[in-house]
């Protein structure tokens, strides 16, 4: 590790390896009258990968915050390298080798890449020293852990996993020797997360500690050596990896039996309800977002969309929901519907019984300071049954209908009343789909269904969708969770870079392939759409 | 985090703040050599310790509440109508209109029609600069701010070249015909038996802006538009995903809130001057921002908070007449319980906060959203 010492800190030397790297003793943290971690104990052994599961909500955040020194702990003891430690603020765990790499990169983004791993750690009051270092060891990096990126170049001109690899070389220009990241590969596609674990198996092979928190059982299973299941604030089970398997994790998780698998009939599908043709849009920046999407869903099956964030998926579910303009055409039911103008909003698709499940709940499909009755009715407020007179709308009816709603979709607690913020990622999402499914539309748009939802919820919500499109229903579902797609869907169509780049049955392809085509490759002789 | 029951959000919170508020103007006093409690009873005496103190009082807070109504209607939209002092006076200048070019034949016609005059008044003032927000991009805060020196101006012009009868030298219009005299307050209350001075301002528009109240609670948490309204001033993105139109709810925001804010002409033009002079409105257009705020954006807290200001208004005043105080200490008080009730508002909250949470079990509700939480 020579490339430390340039640092001018003397380096911290490697623990023995029989001492603990990190461990924490009875750490517990509450907010108000929630408990948010409760007498938390967990050791992880130098040179290891710890996973740290756990449903949203379950505590794991709170937990890393309290290492990181954003919280300060209730109760407990830190140790590091078995020295007591105390954390009361970020600079401290940097201090501590305690590297941090969150969900939502912190960066600046028309900063270049050196400039974001120098910047906090700066030598002195000129730049040019510290920029030459840091150049120099970005690049032994480089060599050294698959670390490639290019110093020069500005943030928000890299790739989201190139963007993570500097957060890496960050945490690493500061001798951290200790890495946590926090679900690295929600935004990554496959290729791009199995390089990190590359990358995480090549720091844990220089004795570095890692630790990973994430909700994904299969990266558990895939790299680490030893995982923690938290529930409800408490650590429920530190187990080996190797000694354990999925559905021993998730039962841990949830505190029951979870079918991890959906179960369902092979798809009927009838007459075609929507047609999409020649889809183009192109966005305020003169970027051609949508290249000509032309795809169809009938009823009584659900096509699956998939691809890495920000390839188009959005744009399309938000021009077939109403909320973009675009150019080409949609038929639903075989009427044509419009694109632009007056005629083209929420309202008018939803006369079209057009239901529509936005991928950002919290921004879109929910407004968090309205009551769950309150978002029950949104977007289908303009209904006569919701007025009492000419003049003014029925809320006791409203009210009534909406926990009727709650009820049959399993949302908890099924109080009307609650603001949506009080609800748990995955009650917020029953009640989008409370309020679309409910209305019975013919066409459904999903957008990340089961985006930030714990486990159990998934289960409930992937059966509500099976059973809508048995009921003839057609489905359309974006998600970039390749597991879902492959699961939920009975046809694939996957996007990229604005276009369709093929189409696949889900029985007749696999993860490697659509990832392949998620990342803009596809064989020979398959025509890109 | 609504961890807060209601009752401590609306009425405890502002309680402290305007014991707060009330504190340091009493410090304010003393460091002016003076005593604050002679100075709280001149005040409370002189505002509330007799029907002459009680008209004047209610006759400010009339103005208020119409100004209140307006900033809080368009506070649910997520805009920052700053322009209720430009409103009022263009509101002045529609009931002046009404008043003195149409022959009414008795006064209730001509509330009637004075009132939608102002109203239309106002809101034609608020639509130009929601247009320009909604459409062009421009910040109704800057526009409102700049249409009420417009406002001025206008009001200035027209006195002066237009209403101004011959051979008088004051910027002013014409007294409004005889036929057109509002009930003094004295005379209403004397129709029930009430003993109320008729001496003071105080007019019938009082029980219109208790009518304004009561409508603004039932068009904001009983109509559809009202709904939209709160929809889109709580997220826009939420509420183009729902098909709700942003420039609709924008234009029809303002035109409520303008017009709220120009019905107050009937009160301070049409009820008290008789006609319409220069400056009528006297920074009621502001005060309607702390009322606002105050009022936490509710009817009913409007009207409450209308209250409380019409009190520090003719208190204030009195304060000027009685005591060796200056009368700009009136403004200090003001400030000080706009600075407390508004713009520190969370320095309370959070303390309230963490004593509340401290000495009592959150209610069960929360518990359990919290439990499902995991």
């Amino acid at each position: 590790m020579d490339w430390t010492k340039p640092q001018g800190r003397p380096a911290t030397a490697a623990p023995p390896p029989d001492v603990p790297a990190i461990e924490l003793k009875g750490i517990s943290k509450a907010f108000g009258p929630v408990q948010a971690s409760k007498d938390i104990a967990i050791r992880v052994m130098p040179g290891t990968i710890h996973g740290i599961i756990g449903e949203n909500g379950a505590g794991k955040s709170t937990l890393m915050s309290i290492l990181y020194g954003f919280y300060k702990a209730d109760a407990g003891e830190i140790f590091i390298s078995g020295q007591k430690t105390d954390i009361p603020d970020s600079q401290s765990a940097i201090r501590a080798g305690i590297g941090m790499v969150f969900q939502h990169f912190k960066l600046v983004q028309n900063f270049t890449v050196l400039e974001n791993v120098v910047l906090g750690a700066e030598d002195g009051a000129l730049l040019k020293p510290s920029l030459a270092k840091a150049r120099k060891l970005l690049k032994e990096l480089a060599e050294e852990y698959e670390l490639e990126v290019d110093p020069d170049e500005r943030i928000e001109e890299l790739s989201v996993g190139h963007q993570q690899r500097v957060e890496i070389l960050k945490a690493l220009y500061r001798q951290a020797n200790i890495l946590i990241l926090d679900e690295p590969t929600g935004v990554l596609t496959p290729a791009e997360a199995d390089h990190l674990f590359r990358i995480l198996e090549g720091l844990k092979a220089e004795g570095k500690t890692i630790i990973l928190i994430t909700h994904k059982l299969r990266e558990i299973m895939e790299i680490t050596d030893t995982v923690s299941v938290m529930r409800r604030g408490e650590m429920t089970a530190t187990v080996k990896t190797a000694e354990t398997s999925p559905e021993e994790l998730a039962e841990l998780m949830v505190g029951r039996k979870v079918l991890l698998r959906v179960d369902k009939k092979p798809a009927t599908p009838g007459k075609t309800v929507l047609e999409v043709e020649n889809l183009r849009v192109v966005d305020d920046d003169g970027v051609e977002r949508l290249r000509g999407i032309s795809l169809n869903v009938r009823a009584g099956e659900i096509l699956g969309i998939a691809g890495v964030s920000g390839n188009g998926q959005s744009q399309l579910l938000e021009v077939l929901g109403g909320i973009e303009e675009a150019t080409g055409s949609i038929r639903v039911n075989g009427d044509e519907v419009d694109l632009t103008g007056r005629h083209s909003d929420g309202q008018t698709r939803r006369a079209r019984s057009i239901a529509h499940v936005p991928e950002d709940r919290q921004a879109r499909g929910l407004i968090m300071d309205f009551t769950a009755w309150e978002n029950i009715v949104f977007g289908y407020h303009h209904d006569p049954a919701y007025q009492k007179n000419a003049l003014l709308m029925d809320n006791a009816k409203m009210v009534a209908e909406a926990e009727a709603k709650m009820q049959r979709f399993d949302v908890r607690p099924p109080n009307p009343q609650l603001s949506a913020k009080n609800f748990s990622g995955g009650n917020q999402q029953k009640i989008v789909l409370a309020r679309e499914i409910e209305r019975n539309p013919d066409l459904l748009l999903v957008g990340q269904p089961t985006r930030g939802v714990d486990i159990g919820a998934i289960e409930f919500i992937h059966q509500q969708l099976i059973e809508l499109r048995d009921a003839g229903k057609a489905i359309l579902l974006v998600s970039v969770e390749l597991d879902e797609i492959l699961s939920l869907s009975d046809r694939i169509a996957v996007m990229f870079d604005g276009r369709i780049m093929g189409e696949r049955l889900p029985s007749e392809t696999d993860v490697r392939e659509l990832g392949l085509m998620m990342a803009g490759i596809t064989d020979e002789g398959e025509e890109a759409a | 985090m609504d961890r807060l029951p209601p009752w401590v959000d609306v009425v405890l919170i502002p309680i402290i703040s305007l014991i707060l508020a009330f504190l340091i103007s009493g410090l304010v006093i003393i460091g002016i050599k003076e005593d604050p409690v002679e100075a709280m009873r001149t005040m409370v005496q002189g505002a509330l310790g007799s029907s002459y103190g009680w008209g004047y009082t209610l006759y400010y807070a009339t103005n208020f509440m119409f100004t209140g109504l307006a900033v809080s209607v368009a506070f649910r939209a997520s805009l920052f109508n700053i322009g209720g002092e430009g409103q009022a006076m263009m509101g002045g200048l529609g009931v002046a209109l009404a008043c003195l070019f149409i022959p009414w034949p008795h006064w209730s016609f001509a509330l009637v029609g004075a009132t939608l005059s102002g109203a239309a008044f106002g809101a034609l003032w608020a639509a130009i600069p929601a247009y320009l927000q909604a459409k062009k991009g421009s910040h109704i805060v800057i526009t409102t701010i700049m249409f009420n020196f417009i406002a001025a101006s206008v009001l200035n012009y027209v006195l002066v070249n237009q209403l101004r009868p011959q051979g008088s030298m004051d910027p002013a219009s014409g007294r409004f015909p005889d036929t057109v005299a509002l009930p003094n307050l004295g005379d209403i209350l004397g129709l029930v038996g009430i003993p109320f001075s008729r001496s003071t301002p105080a007019n019938i528009t009082l029980f219109v802006a208790l009518i304004a109240c009561v409508a603004v609670w039932l068009l904001i948490f009983r109509s559809r538009l009202g709904y939209q309204i709160r929809a889109f001033g709580k997220s826009e993105p939420a509420t183009v995903y729902a098909g709700i139109s942003p420039v609709k709810i924008t234009m029809l925001t303002m035109l409520i809130s303008g017009g709220l804010a120009g019905m107050m002409a009937i009160n301070n033009v049409m009820g008290e001057a008789e006609r319409l002079v220069l400056n009528a409105v006297e920074g009621a257009g502001f005060i309607g921002i702390a009322v606002a705020l105050m009022g936490r954006n509710h009817p009913f807290g409007v009207f409450i908070a209308a209250l409380l200001f019409g009190f520090l208004y003719q208190g204030g005043a009195e304060l000027g007449l009685w005591t060796s105080i200056p009368i700009e200490l009136r403004i200090v008080v003001q400030a000080l319980v706009i600075l407390f009730t508004g713009a520190l508002d969370n320095m309370v909250r959070m303390g309230v906060e963490a004593i509340y949470t401290r000495f009592r079990k959150a209610p069960p509700e929360v518990i359990k959203a919290a439990e499902a939480a995991e």
